[in-house]
């Protein structure tokens, strides 16, 4: 039978979701069901002087309506569970619902709880809140100044936390380098935008006390625990569903006030209710992304050599830490100041700011993104400023393989590749040389070319559990896995991480079907329901494949281990001289003596003749946890033409180089690469969420945020190397998040090349036609 | 005041009742129980919920119940006939056109209103006719090798 892993087959996932007939949290119905609605603040800062909610109450179809002072001791506040630790974080209250203050458009103030979804809708307009407004502030640099508008009585001045990392000796590098390079970047705010906006279902049984919550979860167990700590209800009374989620991008790992509200109401209610956000609700309460203001410097020798680099960030929280969102800018963003280069003296301070804004949070690619845009600009003026073409000095700058496994400046180890493999692959593929002649020429011609590189690496297939337990994540990051087989040889997988998109539903599948050589229907996949699943920690951070993929393999792997000692049993031959073949256990030089796996598999489960002290049954479970984190890595290289006319940016090519280990199912690997990337040029030429001063979101709707359309998007050469991590035992690292990371910087690269004969050094993403025409003609001004 | 419409989807007549001011896609989804049409926004944007009606590819959050009033409607989960894939439903799955799926309803039915049309589309011209329907997966290029696909099929 020939292997699946590396083979890539149609998706499994697929036939329910082309016929309409997937199940997403909005789609679930129950009886009685009853409809929650939020009533939200309009104003970014507020004190709530009163809320009336008498006609609300009274009116058609309304069950409750439901304020912060009726759950007082009941719903915790929201929590955050990422305690990074030395950097005086602090976590004020987050309250489900706001009593005294608002801190945001968009916090919630009561929820209507009614029997159609119309009905609660319409009472919303019916709560009459009086608020007094306040000065807001939104400004993840400005937050932080004296004089500014105080969010939090226990965090003076808007300091969420600051957080150093160093390694080497930076400020010592900049006083000897010959060369230094600084800039000012902002890193906009983003919206997330999984097309499946969040939605809760929640039914209660009284009588035996269980929760059943259904929710839009990239980690339903999280969820679970979360909804324990919040409402006060044991762990086990509590089962999380989480069907099929339309995206998430990290904007459904955090715990929200809206899924712990639902399950108060069904709890105290008596009935199941369901809550789903419209786009603009999503837009205004569901978590950002990204959102920095920082001052970035590089330094190296006159002949391409970088020796330092120094940060100082002001990363927006928005007005409450959500989940994950300290971790975020710190962690997962700080410990990868080297990049992919030997830059051995890293410096940086990253001060988190509340604002009053939505909750920022995990967004594709969550820290790295940041990071390696912030590197990739920077070799980029630094390879201006001395003159050598860019791609020049990243190879003199790239980790070499033979140094591999490499300890960076700020401690990590990358685990494995060949970074220049990649960069040198990418620029054969664009043909960098020639590109480099043609816009020569073209600028001659008045015509303005450009061509940008990025290379990347990541952490990711998050991660050792111990690591998770010194950078304060209040859980674990192992994975685990149960297989089970039925005595009819087929099999059913139960994972503990929730894919919502990335095609593991088939590409576990494969693994497991490799592993006893059965067909790929005779296996089955089963997540996102705690009641059936082992414990998880979630689909994020690339970490699926790599960490509970791994558990799985282990798991079928001691499945296996049984069916060969039963096996040999019945055989009656010696455990070593059994080869596995074709789906068969054999008698090496006898393959007519042999047990299939089918066989073996019914054996076990009838338990008619077993040997000695075995037990009955084939199934195991697995418990994988990584001894390191993987470290993806590659090369994105775009050419641009920019109309100096209009400002506008239009890409000519893409090619990307990523190296995510070997690849179980190619075709997916190849679909997360091209939505990664998209999502990349979105950020690099179109997205932004703006807010005004007095902290309303401008870009509210789908009107106004800027999601890539079809037809605004290239076309992606996608190419890969194949460096197998150390880590695990499938090999593989993690590609969810690659696109994002690596192609932001290449678009935004290319784009300055353009107009480097302008003097342009640096435009703030995104790169639309405005800021681009804009930047043009200031080149032009300060060149009369 | 609830109204009484008569409609038929996917070859079924229906007779619901239903508030003046609720929208086609709602109904569709919470009275007739066919969630294959999604709401993936509130201004129209996103095309998560488009449909057939009468024939055109619509989006059926753009559209109130009433003025459905006696039209013809096909949703997703009429698309396949006597139990075999149309031909787009096909070549998303063969094409990787999808990731999370959510879009995919809305997208297919883009495309099958643009195929009808025009039997062997470009990629320029069909990019252009899905661009009311959003997608935050697949990056796009899967989901026009899944279009090219079919009208070749």
């Amino acid at each position: 039978m020939a292997t699946l892993f590396g083979s890539g087959i149609k998706r499994r996932e697929d036939p329910r979701l082309i016929t309409g007939s997937g199940t997403f949290t909005d789609d679930i119905k129950l009886p009685g069901l009853t409809f929650a609605a939020m009533v939200r603040s309009p104003y970014a800062h507020a004190t709530i002087r009163k809320i009336d909610t008498a006609a609300a109450a009274q009116a058609p179809g309304v069950i409750a309506v439901i304020t912060g002072k009726d759950i007082a001791g009941k719903v915790g506040p929201v929590p955050c569970a990422f305690n990074v630790p030395n950097c005086d974080l602090k976590l004020p209250p987050h309250p489900a619902l706001a009593t005294n203050k608002v801190r945001y458009v968009g916090d919630a103030v009561a929820m209507i709880v009614a029997t159609s979804r119309a009905a609660a809708r319409d009472a919303v307009d019916l709560v009459d809140v009086d608020y007094d407004p306040l000065p807001a502030t939104v400004d993840p640099e400005k937050a932080v100044q004296p004089g500014t508008a105080q969010l939090h009585d226990e965090v003076p001045g808007n300091v969420a936390f600051t957080w150093h990392v160093a390694g080497g000796d930076a400020d010592q590098a900049f006083a000897q380098a010959a060369v230094k390079v600084s800039l000012r970047i902002v890193q906009q705010r983003l919206l997330p935008t999984a097309m499946e906006p969040r939605s809760a279902v929640a039914s209660y049984n009284k009588a035996t006390g269980q929760l059943t919550l259904w929710a839009t979860s990239q980690n339903p167990h999280i969820h679970r625990f979360l909804t324990s700590v919040t409402l006060g209800l044991p762990e086990h009374k509590i089962r999380v569903i989480s069907p099929d989620v339309g995206g998430g991008f990290g904007s459904k790992i955090p715990g929200y006030a809206d899924e712990f509200l639902v399950a108060y109401a069904a709890m105290t209610l008596g009935r199941s209710v369901k809550w789903t956000e419209d786009r603009s609700e999503n837009y205004t309460v569901t978590t950002h992304g990204r959102d920095h203001v920082e001052y970035v410097e590089m330094c190296g020798t006159g002949d391409g050599t970088i020796t330092g680099l120094r940060t100082k960030i002001h990363a927006g929280l928005g007005a409450y830490a959500s989940t994950a969102a300290p971790g975020v800018p710190t962690i997962l963003h700080g410990l990868m100041y080297s990049g992919a280069y030997t830059i051995p003296n890293v410096k940086g301070t990253v001060i988190g700011a509340y604002t009053n804004t939505t909750p920022v949070d995990a967004y594709r690619g969550a820290g790295r993104p940041e990071a390696t845009y912030l590197i990739e600009r920077l070799v980029d003026c630094y390879a201006r400023r001395i003159g050598m073409d860019p791609a020049l000095v990243r190879r003199k700058n790239l980790i070499p393989a033979d140094k591999m496994p490499y300890t960076v400046a700020t401690g990590i180890t990358y685990d494995s590749g060949d970074y220049h493999a990649a960069l040198d692959k990418a620029m054969e593929l664009i043909d960098y040389r020639g590109f480099r002649e043609r816009q020569e020429k073209a600028r001659k011609d008045g015509h303005y070319l450009g061509i940008g590189v990025s290379s990347y690496t990541e952490i990711c297939g998050l991660g050792p559990s111990q690591v998770a337990g010194q950078i304060g994540f209040g859980g674990g990051l192992y994975e685990s896995a149960i297989v089970r087989v039925y005595p009819t040889g087929m099999v059913r997988a139960y994972i503990g991480t929730r894919p919502h998109g990335q095609g593991e539903e088939t590409t576990f599948a494969q693994i497991v079907a490799d592993e006893f050589g059965v067909p790929i229907e005779n296996v089955e996949i089963v997540a996102g329901d705690t009641e059936s699943t082992p414990q998880g920690w979630g689909t994020y951070g690339s970490r699926t494949t790599a960490v509970g993929g791994a558990a799985l393999k282990n798991a079928a792997v001691k499945v296996k281990e049984k069916a060969k000692k039963l096996a040999a049993h019945l055989l009656e031959a010696n455990e070593a001289d059994l080869e596995w073949h074709d789906g068969k256990f054999q008698v090496k030089g006898s393959p007519a003596q042999a047990k299939a796996f089918g066989e073996l598999a019914l054996m076990a489960n009838v338990a008619w003749n077993m040997p000695a002290g075995m037990e009955p049954g084939l199934e195991a479970s697995a418990f994988f946890d990584p001894t390191n984190f993987v470290f993806p890595y590659g090369t994105h290289i775009a050419t641009v033409d920019v109309d100096l006319e209009t400002g506008e940016v239009t890409v000519l090519r893409y090619v990307c180089v990523d190296d995510c280990g070997p690849h179980i199912n190619p075709m997916i690997v190849e679909g997360q690469v091209h939505g990664g990337v998209i999502q990349g040029v979105g950020e690099a030429l179109q997205e932004i969420a703006v807010y005004s001063d007095d902290g309303q979101l401008m870009t509210g709707t789908m009107m106004d945020y800027a999601v890539p359309k079809a037809s605004q998007m290239p076309t992606i050469e996608s190419h890969f190397t194949y460096t197998p991590t150390p880590v695990n035992p499938l090999g593989v690292k993690g590609i969810g998040e690659a696109g994002t990371i690596g192609s932001v910087p290449c678009i935004v690269n290319a784009v300055v090349d353009a107009l480097a004969p302008l003097g342009i050094t640096h435009i703030d993403k995104p790169l639309t036609p405005a800021r681009v025409w804009a930047a043009i003609q200031q080149a032009k001004g300060g060149a009369r | 005041m609830k109204r009484s419409i008569a409609l038929s989807v996917n070859g079924v007549s229906h007779s619901v009742e239903v508030e003046p001011r609720a929208l086609l896609a709602q109904v569709l989804r919470d009275d007739l129980n066919l969630t294959g049409t999604h709401i993936g926004c509130d201004t129209s944007q996103c095309g998560a919920c488009t449909i057939h009606l009468n024939g055109r590819a619509t989006k059926s959050c753009t559209v109130l119940a009433v003025q459905a009033e006696g039209a013809e409607i096909t949703t997703i989960e009429g698309l396949a006939k006597n139990g075999a894939l149309h031909p787009l439903q096909n070549a998303f799955w063969e094409k990787h056109g999808l990731q999370c799926g959510f879009c995919t309803p809305g997208m297919i039915m883009s495309a099958a209103d643009l195929l009808a049309s025009n039997g062997s589309p470009s990629d320029e011209q069909i990019r252009h006719a899905i661009e009311g329907n959003l997608c935050r997966c697949t990056g796009y290029q899967n989901i026009v090798a899944a279009i090219k696909s079919a009208a070749s099929a």
